[in-house]
């Protein structure tokens, strides 16, 4: 992507700058999320008025603030913890964030690494947070942090599976697991000889969308399937024994994670960074800056989608949780992969 | 005499059979994981306080539960022993602190009716009045509270907000949020502030509204009704045999309500209103009977501030309150349940003893019978459903 300034700057510098920009990013992103929806969008749903009120306007020194409460707190670890897994689980838990950045595209040439398998890479790297979680859970030496981290890993298994087949549809239809690929048959394709809009796959695979939202949700483990970290039973689950900057990785990870859910669906269901009408080919440099906003457009919609199902449900129970992935969610998925197969073959 | 002889002790080479039979069994107890024993509480979100759970688990399956209470013990039944009666209603504020003037009432219509004292009907109404506000305050707190521990936090918010609008009635009337503090044996202390009825009025319309909203929004929800169906069914007659009483047994379909059935003391009977009941007895049930109930209390409120009578605020009553010898029990319908107080006197400037008996204490008396076989977000549900307060249990 730095050949365009005409400099040579060798692949050592150039990685180090994508692996700058993608550790920059997960933050970055967490924070914008937890600034809009969790502190905006839900003091103006639930009337709340503590977040809409330090700094003056609109509350904008809240997210500081709660910043630097966690900064400063004392890093507690339990007695009989252990101690070393105790330390790296928050690690693991962003460092799953991380990588599912890598391959998620914003531009013609803004892409870490433009994976053929890019899909199937992105849905792996997403489930690796459960070992961190089971690893969270396990060494805090606390009964509720079991419970939770073996709720969590019921469950992140049980959603995987509608998460994955929700995903096949799309790979059947545009016929390659490159992100870069999904996006191009996305901004070239037509409805109906109609091409003004492009062809987002929503339009076909809105079972898919629906089934990827609603797994997304149970991997974040937001509500309605936030049983792993049930605050009012579990108190926080796995996190339960996590304190000052510990915590604040797992806050930076679950929303980090959100983010990246959030780019990964409107990059396979809703055009991804290109936009209808223009061809990115005619002026690379410009979609290279354009593009990241309008991905940031469209994450931003489809995480106001996810947060809105957040402060909306209560709590399924986990048996409850299981009955709808298995009985309900990969059935549906599986049908759904059926009929895009036989459409396909047939038209 | 003839014994047997003593069995051989089996040698090395026995059957292996038995080995592997052993080394099997070895392999269960190796498998089979035991019991967890799990603390919900002391400190814990779901107990409103210092109530503490011993549950024993099997995976996510209560087997036995065990409520320990206690933790909040102040005394009160003792402490009422060393005060005049105008100073026990600052204690009694403190049983049952989310509907405190409630708490008042009955205490005061006791030493009332030992002292041959009548309160003036004007004194009466309001004292109705804000009887039934300190209910809607409770039940709005709960029927956001009940949201938030089935995973909504959404109503809770809510449900604190429109609390505060009732909350602001009570100070406006009284002085006081939480405590108010404002019966007098033979009245009450203040008469209505200048405006009370025309805000009283624009608030009962707004509480209305939010039990519309409230019934939209958690009642209606599939999520909500699914966690909550068939959860923790009390049969009516168990629940009655336990004490369990106010609407968790109204919600197992037993039509007993005191400001009814019973001698209320307040001037029930002169207004125009409903006792709710739910046949089903589950955590379901419990929800949508308070929630009536609400709508109920708001509309009697609006009937007692229109037919508010004229008078004086207070009987006469001697300068120094002296009660004469004797015993009364007196039990209200309170927001939790039946709340009562057993009153012996000798004569005295305050009582020689008195029994509080309050709703919470035995609404949680059934929950080792109630939580056996659930999961464990259930006994979240049940506990919340049930609605008690720890001042209410301990005292």
């Amino acid at each position: 992507m730095f050949n365009v300034l005409a400099l040579d700057i060798g692949w050592v510098t150039t990685l180090g700058i994508k692996t700058l920009i993608v550790l920059a990013l997960v933050p970055l992103g967490a924070l914008i999320l937890g600034y809009t929806f969790l502190l905006k969008m839900m003091s103006h749903m639930q009337s709340r008025l503590g977040p809409m009120d330090p700094g003056g306007f609109h509350g904008w020194y809240q997210l500081v603030g709660d910043g630097i409460k966690f900064l400063q707190k004392e890093d507690i670890m339990p007695e009989q913890a252990d101690r070393r897994v105790f330390a790296l689980a928050p690690a693991v838990v962003v460092l799953s964030t991380f990588l599912v950045f890598v391959v998620i595209p914003a531009g013609p040439r803004i892409v870490v690494a433009d994976l053929d398998v890019g899909v199937f890479y992105a849905l792996a790297v997403s489930s690796l947070s459960v070992i961190g979680v089971l690893m969270a859970g396990w060494a805090s030496a606390n009964k509720y942090a079991v419970l939770g981290a073996l709720r969590a890993a019921a469950q992140l298994i049980a959603y995987e599976l509608p998460l994955v087949l929700a995903v096949v549809g799309v790979v059947i239809q545009t016929e390659t697991m490159n992100l870069q690929g999904i996006v191009a048959f996305q901004h070239g394709g037509e409805i109906f000889g109609f091409g003004g809009l492009g062809f987002p796959l929503i339009v076909t695979q809105f079972v898919g969308f629906a089934l990827f939202m609603v797994a997304a949700q149970a991997e974040l483990t937001q509500p309605p399937f936030d049983m792993p970290v049930a605050e009012s039973e579990l108190v926080a689950g796995y996190m339960v024994e996590y304190t000052g900057f510990r915590f604040l990785f797992f806050f930076i990870g679950e929303f980090g994670t959100a983010f990246a859910f959030a780019g990964l669906a409107a990059t396979l269901f809703l055009g991804g960074w290109a936009v209808p009408f223009v061809d990115p080919a005619d002026n690379r440099l410009l979609w290279d800056i354009v593009g990241p906003l309008v991905l940031f457009g469209k994450v931003m919609f489809v995480a106001f989608l996810m947060f809105w199902a957040r402060f909306t449900y209560p709590r399924l129970r986990e048996d409850q949780l299981q009955a709808l992935a298995w009985k309900w969610l990969i059935p549906i998925a599986l049908i759904n992969i059926l009929a895009t197969g036989v459409l396909k073959v047939a038209f | 005499m003839t014994t047997t002889p003593p069995r051989e002790l089996p040698e090395f080479d026995v059957d292996s059979t038995i080995y592997k039979h052993l080394a099997d069994s070895q392999m269960n107890v190796e498998l089979d994981t035991g019991d967890m024993i799990l603390n919900i509480g002391p400190q814990h979100p779901a107990t409103h306080g210092t109530l503490r759970l011993v549950v024993r688990l099997d995976g996510e399956r209560v087997i036995a539960a065990d409520p320990i209470i206690g933790y909040m013990h102040r005394g009160y039944e003792k402490l009422t022993e060393f005060r005049t009666y105008p100073q026990i209603t600052t204690l009694i504020n403190r049983i049952d602190w989310l509907s405190s003037f409630a708490n008042e009432v009955p205490f005061i219509a006791g030493a009332e009716l030992l002292m041959g004292i009548e309160a003036p009907p004007r004194a009466l109404w309001i004292r109705t009045a804000l009887t039934e506000l300190s209910r809607i305050a409770t039940f709005l707190l709960f029927l956001g509270e009940m949201g938030l521990q089935v995973g909504a936090i959404t109503p809770a918010f809510y449900g604190f907000r429109d609390r505060e609008y009732v909350l602001n009635l009570i100070e406006a009337s009284t002085g006081g949020r939480f405590h108010p503090n404002f019966n007098r044996i033979g009245g009450i202390k203040d008469d209505l502030p200048w405006g009370w009825i025309a805000d009283t009025r624009e608030c009962m319309a707004k509480v209305l509204e939010s039990c519309d909203t409230f019934e939209d929004l958690v009642v209606g929800n599939p999520i909500f009704e699914q966690r909550t169906r068939s959860i923790g069914i009390i049969p009516a007659e168990l629940g009655a045999g336990y004490g369990v009483s106010g609407s968790n047994l109204r919600a197992s379909g037993v039509d007993w309500d005191l400001r009814r059935d019973g001698n209320p003391h307040l001037p029930y009977d002169q207004l125009d209103w409903k006792v709710w009941t739910h046949p089903d007895g589950d955590s379901f049930a419990r929800y949508w009977v308070r929630l009536q109930e609400t709508r109920e209390s708001a509309r009697m409120v609006l009937q007692l501030i229109d037919g508010l009578p004229s008078g004086p605020i207070m009987a006469k009553v001697p300068r120094i309150i002296k009660v004469p010898a004797g015993e009364v029990w007196v039990n209200t319908e309170n927001p939790l349940g039946e709340m009562g107080y057993y009153i012996v006197s000798k004569g005295a400037t305050g009582p020689f003893r008195v029994k509080i008996r309050s709703a919470s204490f035995s609404n949680v008396s059934i929950l080792p019978w109630l939580l056996r076989g659930v999961y464990v977000p259930d006994v979240i549900t049940i506990l919340a459903s049930l609605y008690f307060i720890l001042g209410d249990i301990d005292r």
